[in-house]
C-alpha cells in the first residue's frame, strides 16, 4: 500500500499532498486547542510504535503472515488528529528512511493510510462501541472491524489512483506514462490481498490490542470512549445530549417531508381507502372491507388523525406539530418514570 | 510461538537497525554529497526526483539515473551497496507489477512468447515504470545514506516545515530505536523460554500481548519524555538550532542541482 515515486502522475500527487496538507493542518489546529505540550511526545513515541509493530509478523489463519498498519490502534488511544499526525510521521520516515514508499507520492500515502485511514478507524470503532463499557466485548470487535474496514478503505483509494493513471496519463501513442494498469485490473489486484490477509492482520492486531488494553491499562481507552472507567456509562454526556436534541430537532423539521410521498403505506388503509382499492376477486366488481375491520377501526378516534390536527389548514405545519407534540409526550413520559424510579431508590435509602 | 516467526521478526529488526548503522557510517566519509550544506543536499537531491516523476521518456530517466549513479560514486557510496539495498529491491518489487504490462497493454505486438504477445507499448510503459522508481528511490537514499537525519530534520525546515513536525519527527526517530530494542528484547526472552512449537492461535496471541505491552510501555514512555521536557521549561515553544553555511561551492552546485532538474523536465516533456 506503500506507493513508491513514479506510479502516480505529478498531478495526481500534488492533488493528494493538497488533500494531505489540508489534513494535517486541521489536525494540528484541533490539537493545538487541546494540551498540545502534552500531546507532541505521546504522538511522537505512538508514531515510533507503530513504525515497530509493522515490523511484527503476525501469523494468520491459513499458514500465511502479515503485518498490521497501527492505524486503528493510534485512533483509539489518540483519537482522529493525534492518529493523523503519528501515522504520517511513521510513514514519512519510513519513506525516508527505508525506501517504503516516495517522497513525491508522501502526500498521497499519507492520505490514504494516515487520514482516510484513522477516520475510518475511528468513525467505525465510535459507530459500532457507542457507549458500551470500556470492558465491553464489543470494544473489542468494534476494534477489529474498524481496523478491517480502515485497511480496505486506504487500499481501495490507492487501488483507484493507480488505475486512473493509464486513461489520464498517457503519451500519443497510447503508452502509459506512470501506473499501467486500468481500474478493472487495479482495483481486484489489491482489494484480494487487502480484503484477505493484510486486512485480517490490521483487524486482529487492533482487536488484540483493546482487549489487553481492558484488562492491563483501560484508561488508555478512555480518551474516545466517551465513558467513564467506573460506570461503564457516559462520563461527559454533555456534548452528545447536545448533539442528541440538534439531531431531533432537525428531524422535526424534516417531518414535512412525509407529504411528498406518493400513495397508501401498505397494510395502512382506513376502511374508506380500502373501499376505494381495487377489488380482491376480479369477478367481484364491489369494494369488500372486511366487517372486523370496520367495527374496529371506530374503537379509537386519534386526537391529530393523519399527522393532521383538524384546527390546522397547513399540511406541512400539521406534520409539524404533530412531531412536536409526540417527542413531547414521550419526553414527558420519559421524564415522569426518571422520577418515579429516583423517588423509589431515595425511598429505598432512607 | 515457533522459533522461525520469532526469528525471522529479530532478523527484520536487526536488518534495519543495520541499515541505519550503515547510514550513519557513509554520512560520515569525505565524498561530495557529504561537503555539501544538507540544504543544498535535501532542496537539489528532491529537486531531481521530482524531475525523475515529470519526465515522460526513458532516455531522460536514464539520463537522471545517470546523474545519480555519479553522485554515488563521487561521495564514496559503493555500487555495491546501492545495488543491494535499492536496485534489486526495487527491481524485484516493480518488476512484478510491471512485467505483466508487458502483455496487457494494447498496442502493436513486437515479439510473442507462445499465446502471448508483447506490445511495444507494453515494453515502453514498464521499462519507464522500471527506470523511473529506480532513480527517484536511488536519488532518496543517496540523501538519507549521505546525511545525518538530524541534519535532514533541519534542513526541512528549508521547505517550511512546522516546527512541531519537524520536532515530532526527530522524537519518533530516535524512540524507534529504543521501542525496537525493547521489542527486540521480549521477543528474545520469548525464545529463550520456548521449547517447540505453539499453536498458530496462541502465536497470534502472543504477538498481540507483546505488542500490548510496548504499546503501554512507550505510552508510559511519552508521558515520562512529557514530564522531563516541562520539568526543563518546555511550554510549546520550539526553538530550533540552524548552524548550516553555504560557501560559494555550495550555490554552484544547488545551481547545477536545479539546472539539471529543469533540463531533464524540459526535455522529458
Amino acid at each position: 500500500m506503500h506507493i513508491p515515486d513514479g506510479y502516480l502522475s505529478p498531478s495526481t500527487c500534488a492533488t493528494l499532498y493538497v488533500g494531505a496538507v489540508a489534513g494535517w493542518y486541521s489536525a494540528l489546529r484541533r490539537l493545538k486547542r487541546a494540551l498540545f505540550t502534552r500531546v507532541i511526545p505521546l504522538i511522537s513515541v505512538f508514531a515510533a510504535f507503530s513504525f515497530v509493530v509493522m515490523m511484527f509478523n503476525l501469523p494468520l489463519p491459513g499458514g500465511t503472515t502479515g503485518h498490521a498498519l497501527g492505524v486503528t490502534i493510534a485512533a483509539i488511544v489518540l483519537g482522529p488528529s493525534g492518529a493523523i499526525l503519528a501515522i504520517s510521521i511513521a510513514v514519512a520516515i519510513q519513506a525516508l528512511f527505508f525506501g517504503d514508499g516516495g517522497i513525491s507520492t508522501l502526500g498521497a500515502n499519507c492520505f490514504n493510510m494516515a487520514i482516510v485511514g484513522s477516520l475510518v478507524a475511528y468513525g467505525t470503532y465510535r459507530l459500532m462501541a457507542m457507549d458500551a463499557g470500556i470492558r465491553s466485548k464489543r470494544r473489542v470487535v468494534a476494534a477489529a472491524v474498524a481496523g478491517y474496514l480502515a485497511i480496505n478503505a486506504a487500499a481501495l483509494l490507492a487501488a483507484i489512483e493507480f488505475g486512473i493513471q493509464p486513461a489520464l496519463f498517457h503519451d500519443a501513442g497510447g503508452t502509459p506514462l506512470y501506473a499501467p494498469y486500468p481500474l478493472s485490473i487495479a482495483v481486484p489486484a489489491m482489494m484480494i490481498g487487502h480484503l484477505t490477509f493484510a486486512g485480517l492482520a490490521e483487524a486482529v492486531i487492533a482487536a488484540g490490542l483493546v482487549a489487553y488494553l481492558q484488562v492491563a491499562d483501560p484508561a488508555l481507552l478512555l480518551n474516545t470512549s466517551g465513558v467513564s472507567l467506573e460506570s461503564g456509562t457516559a462520563g461527559t454526556p454533555t456534548g452528545s445530549v447536545r448533539r442528541l436534541w440538534v439531531a431531533v430537532a432537525v428531524l422535526m423539521l424534516l417531518t414535512p417531508l412525509g407529504i411528498l410521498a406518493a400513495g397508501t403505506a401498505w397494510g395502512e388503509w382506513s376502511p374508506a381507502t380500502l373501499a376505494q382499492s381495487t377489488p380482491v376477486q376480479s369477478s367481484d366488481p364491489s369494494p369488500v372491507v372486511p366487517a372486523g375491520l370496520v367495527r374496529l377501526s371506530s374503537l379509537w378516534t386519534a386526537p391529530f388523525p393523519a399527522y393532521a390536527p383538524g384546527f390546522v389548514h397547513s399540511r406541512g405545519f400539521g406534520y409539524l406539530l404533530s412531531a412536536m407534540f409526540g417527542v413531547g409526550v414521550l419526553l414527558g413520559l420519559s421524564l415522569a418514570t426518571r422520577r418515579l424510579i429516583t423517588n423509589r431508590r431515595k425511598g429505598l435509602e432512607t | 510461538m515457533s522459533r522461525n516467526l520469532l526469528q525471522s521478526t529479530m532478523i527484520g529488526f536487526g536488518r534495519r537497525l543495520t541499515r541505519t548503522m550503515l547510514s550513519e557510517k557513509i554520512a560520515r566519509e569525505h565524498g561530495l554529497l557529504q561537503s555539501l550544506d544538507p540544504r543544498v543536499r535535501v532542496v537539489g537531491l528532491l529537486a531531481l526526483v521530482l524531475a525523475v516523476t515529470l519526465s515522460r521518456k526513458i532516455s531522460v530517466v536514464a539520463a537522471l539515473l545517470a546523474i545519480a549513479i555519479v553522485l554515488a560514486l563521487s561521495s564514496k557510496v559503493s555500487p555495491v551497496t546501492l545495488a543491494k539495498r535499492v536496485w534489486l529491491i526495487a527491481l524485484g518489487f516493480t518488476g512484478v507489477i510491471a512485467l505483466p504490462a508487458l502483455f496487457v497493454t494494447p498496442g502493436r505486438a513486437i515479439a510473442s512468447l507462445g499465446s502471448l504477445s508483447i506490445t511495444e507499448q507494453g515494453l515502453r510503459t514498464a521499462t519507464l515504470l522500471v527506470l523511473r522508481v529506480e532513480t527517484a528511490v536511488t536519488l532518496t537514499t543517496l540523501l538519507m545514506l549521505c546525511t545525518p537525519w538530524a541534519q535532514v530534520l533541519k534542513a526541512l525546515r528549508v521547505l517550511h516545515l512546522p516546527k512541531e513536525a519537524v520536532t515530532m519527527l526527530a522524537m519518533s526517530y530516535r524512540y524507534i530505536f529504543l521501542l525496537v530494542e525493547t521489542a527486540g528484547q521480549m521477543f528474545e526472552s520469548r525464545i529463550s523460554r520456548t521449547v517447540g512449537g505453539l499453536p498458530r492461535a496462541e502465536q497470534r496471541r502472543m504477538t498481540t500481548r507483546t505488542a500490548g505491552v510496548l504499546l503501554s510501555k512507550s505510552v508510559a514512555l511519552g508521558n515520562d519524555v512529557y514530564l522531563a521536557m516541562e520539568s526543563r521549561g518546555f511550554r510549546g515553544d520550539i526553538q530550533v538550532l540552524s548552524d548550516f553555511r553555504m560557501r560559494s561551492l555550495d550555490y554552484v552546485v544547488l545551481l547545477l542541482f536545479l539546472v539539471a532538474a529543469a533540463a531533464a523536465v524540459w526535455m522529458g516533456r
